[in-house]
């Protein structure tokens, strides 16, 4: 396609830089990911990564820099942001009391999605029959981690911020996993994965940042980008104003 | 592109706090320093206070005649009138006013905030004074310490919504958190209180077949008493103006300090980037981060320092 | 916002439904408080009786207290309060939904001390209207502030100890009103009486309804 303007990013840091009290999450990150590419994130404990997501997600504020999360501002629109972008946390914020059907239900209408997807996207998830009428306070933490993708898959956003997806899962949900977020992405949404385990992930991913110390600190690429995307490049005249950020980048 | 022209703005507005005094803070410099003007005024104020309080003490206790009715009793009426008016209408006012302007966009500022916390504060030792002054003044009229008269029971009620202000501000959170906090708990006061005194007039006055204590306070003021009166309300508004400008930089301080250790945190936490995590604070100077220094941007600079 | 208001409510009235922690706890600490009163003020009949609407209307601050907390702590858990800021839900929708569950909370309770005060206390009502006026207008001031108060201590660890300190002052007019129109309802008084007090808790209601509104967002937001 050799359109003249480049397509928006799904997501856009610029210096971002993020506070959790006295603590900063963020020191000052620069990060772009384009529509439909999956991008790995990885790093030690306490780099960032999750602050990294949950920033993207608009649950933490942004002291200073700028953010731009499917070409609009988060603070701005935020209710329009928020629809369209879709979390996997550690926690699967799911209400104890309330079955799985239920807790999905709630879920899935809370951000405005089809109630018509959810029987699908259950099924996918191989939530059926006796675990639908299962409260959630008995689930044990791969099954939570089920249901909140089955929220996942059935409200389709834009952009998937997936935190440690692959942690709890037993092999088949694994593989489950993996062939969800191809099919995400085959529809056109974006992925952004943190994970310990990035040999898991590559596979699926086209690119793997390293996150250390609330930055970034370096980028590779794991599949090497189709001939009509353009290729960014380090000091473009969108970047002059940022400091550039280190890059090692071979094909692998 | 329109997501520029937006988050631009809203960059500029986080940047409207990095002005803020306390914030450029640090160990590095020294505490943010009071312009010359401010120590001034500081100090004029705080002598007009002395001196006008000295006045009204002396006026009230000595010149002024006892009144026909309550005799003696009445040279309260320097004291009491006065801390009500600073403690309901200044103090509350002020803080109500200041939290609004936090939490209006627009003028967002943590100025803002440390000023309502220095008013309700200042404005609790005031209410506390009024509540005294209008116990003692209502002993021997009434007969009992407390006769739960309309005024004052209005007084202490929002007392105790400034007390619970205290407490909130007491959490500990970041300072926005904090402020945001604050500044709502302080808007749900204001808007409480003008409920609460109308309930508690109508409780007392409204009420049938109970003996409506006639807690007439106010005695008739003519010649010098309406003098001493007037003075006493210049000078006690001086006093809170002068506690309220001493504890406004003891706010700026106290955040000063916090704002050092945010820096501290941030060069170690960008250190974690460059050298492997160690367990001792101190920031080790790892190898040179190839990045420029940006312009203008308070934060990186503390970096780029530590990394030559 | 209305719809994003009844699914939330929905979703708190279906939590209370599975768990009746309202029914089982909050509901019988009420009579467990106007037991209390009993004690403190009897066993003569005369001061219980006087003493009525008053016991009642401090009976259910407490209680909506209790109904508050609840209300706050069953998105706690698991980060769900995470999950609701993430949904996209109108925050606005969100407050009244929660508002509303509560306030369903409050009138059943309200039922059951009713009975309670005139079983127990031996009050007899003359006027039902005056009654119920006061019970749902009150009701509502009382959910209003109290989720909003709840909002604001949500992520705060001492939050137990802080929202009774900073909600309880701030419905006393709420108490006042209730009290007044309540003796009003019990002794069979013209309704002139009581209308101040009804204006009193419509004008309370509307600003904390207006308030809550318009503020929710930002202190979701905030803390």
């Amino acid at each position: 396609m050799a359109s003249a303007a480049p397509p928006t990013p799904a997501l856009s840091l610029r210096d971002v830089v993020a506070l959790s009290g006295r603590f900063p999450l963020l020191a000052g990150v620069d990060l772009e990911v384009d529509t439909g590419e999956v991008v790995l994130v990885e790093g030690p404990n306490g780099a960032g990564k999750t602050s990294l997501l949950r920033v993207a997600a608009g649950l933490v504020p942004v002291t200073s820099g700028r953010l731009t999360v499917l070409g609009l501002d988060p603070e701005r629109y935020r209710t329009a942001v928020r629809r369209r972008v879709g979390m996997l946390a550690h926690a699967s914020h799911l209400y104890d009391d309330l079955n799985v059907r239920e807790n999905v239900r709630f879920a899935v209408r809370a951000a405005g999605a089809d109630p018509g997807r959810i029987g699908p996207a259950c099924e996918r998830l191989g939530l059926t029959g006796r675990l639908l009428r299962t409260s959630a306070a008995k689930l044990s933490a791969g099954q939570r981690r089920r249901v909140a993708l089955a929220v996942l898959v059935a409200r389709a956003p834009d952009l998937w911020l997936l935190d440690e997806p692959h942690a709890g899962l037993d092999a088949s949900a694994r593989s489950l996993l993996d062939e969800l977020i191809g099919e995400a992405v085959a529809t056109g949404a974006t992925v952004v994965v943190a994970s310990h385990e990035p040999e898991l992930l590559e596979p699926l991913a086209d690119r793997s940042v390293t996150v250390n110390g609330g930055r970034v600190t370096g980028e590779r690429s794991i599949r090497s980008p189709a001939p009509d995307v353009p290729i960014r490049a380090v000091g473009s005249a969108e970047r002059a104003a940022g400091p550039p950020v280190e890059r090692v980048v071979h094909v692998a | 592109m329109t997501s520029t022209v937006v988050t631009e703005r809203s960059d500029d507005r986080r940047r409207g706090d990095g002005a803020d005094p306390a914030r450029t803070g640090g160990p590095r410099n020294g505490p943010p320093a009071l312009s010359r003007g401010t120590v001034l005024a500081t100090r004029v104020v705080g002598v007009a206070a002395v001196v006008g309080v000295a006045f009204t003490v002396w006026l009230g206790l000595w010149v002024t005649p006892p009144d026909k009715v309550q005799g003696n009793l009445v040279r309260l009426v320097y004291i009491h009138p006065g801390v009500a008016w600073v403690a309901l209408y200044l103090a509350f006012g002020l803080a109500a006013v200041a939290s609004l302007l936090y939490l209006w966009p627009r003028t967002r500022s943590l100025f803002w905030d440390r000023l309502a916390a220095a008013a309700v504060e200042v404005g609790v030792v005031f209410n506390v004074c009024t509540l005294i002054s209008g116990s003692i003044w209502g002993r021997p009229t009434w007969g009992v310490w407390w006769a739960w008269d309309a005024r004052l029971t209005s007084t202490a009620a929002l007392l105790v919504l400034f007390l619970g202000y205290m407490a909130l501000r007491r959490v500990p959170a970041e300072p926005e958190v904090r402020a945001k906090r604050s500044a709502f708990a302080a808007l749900f006061a204001a808007l409480d209180v003008p409920i609460v005194h109308f309930s508690v007039v109508w409780w007392k006055t409204l009420h049938q077949g109970a003996t409506v204590l006639n807690a007439n306070l106010s005695p008739t003021i003519h010649g010098s008493m309406a003098w001493t009166l007037l003075l006493g309300f210049v000078a006690l508004t001086l006093v809170f103006v002068w506690m309220l400008l001493v504890r406004y930089r003891i706010g700026v301080l106290e955040d000063w300090v916090g704002s050092g250790e945010l820096d501290l945190a941030l060069r170690e936490r960008q250190a974690e980037g460059i050298a492997p995590p160690t367990a001792s604070a101190v920031v080790l100077p790892g190898p040179p981060v190839p990045s420029e220094t940006p312009a203008g941007r308070e934060v990186p600079r503390e970096i780029a320092e530590v990394a030559q | 916002m209305w719809r994003d208001a009844a699914l939330v409510a929905g979703k708190d009235l279906r939590i209370e439904a599975r768990s009746k922690v309202a029914l089982s706890q909050v509901a019988p600490f009420g009579i467990v408080a106007l037991g209390l009163f009993a004690f403190a003020l009897g066993p003569a009949r005369a001061p219980m009786v006087s003493g009525a609407p008053g016991l009642f209307w401090v009976a259910v601050l407490f209680s909506t207290v209790l109904a508050i907390q609840r209300s706050v702590s069953v998105e706690s858990a698991d980060g769900a309060r995470d999950g609701l800021r993430l949904s996209g839900l109108d925050p606005a929708g969100l407050f009244l939904g929660k508002a509303l569950a509560v306030a369903a909370q409050l009138v059943v309770l309200e039922l059951v001390l009713t009975v309670g005060v005139v079983l127990l206390y031996g009050a007899a009502v003359k006027t039902v209207w005056l009654i119920a006026a006061a019970c749902l207008l009150g009701t509502v001031g009382l959910a209003a502030a109290g989720t909003l108060y709840g909002a604001l201590s949500a992520g705060i660890r001492v939050r137990e100890t802080l929202l009774p300190f900073l909600l309880l002052p701030v419905v006393t007019p709420i108490l006042l009103a209730g009290t007044r129109i309540w003796q009003a309802g019990l002794a069979g008084g013209t309704p002139s009486d009581a209308t101040p007090w009804l204006h009193l808790l419509l004008a309370f209601d509307a600003v904390y309804l207006a308030v809550g509104v318009v503020v929710y967002g930002p202190i979701q937001e905030a803390t």
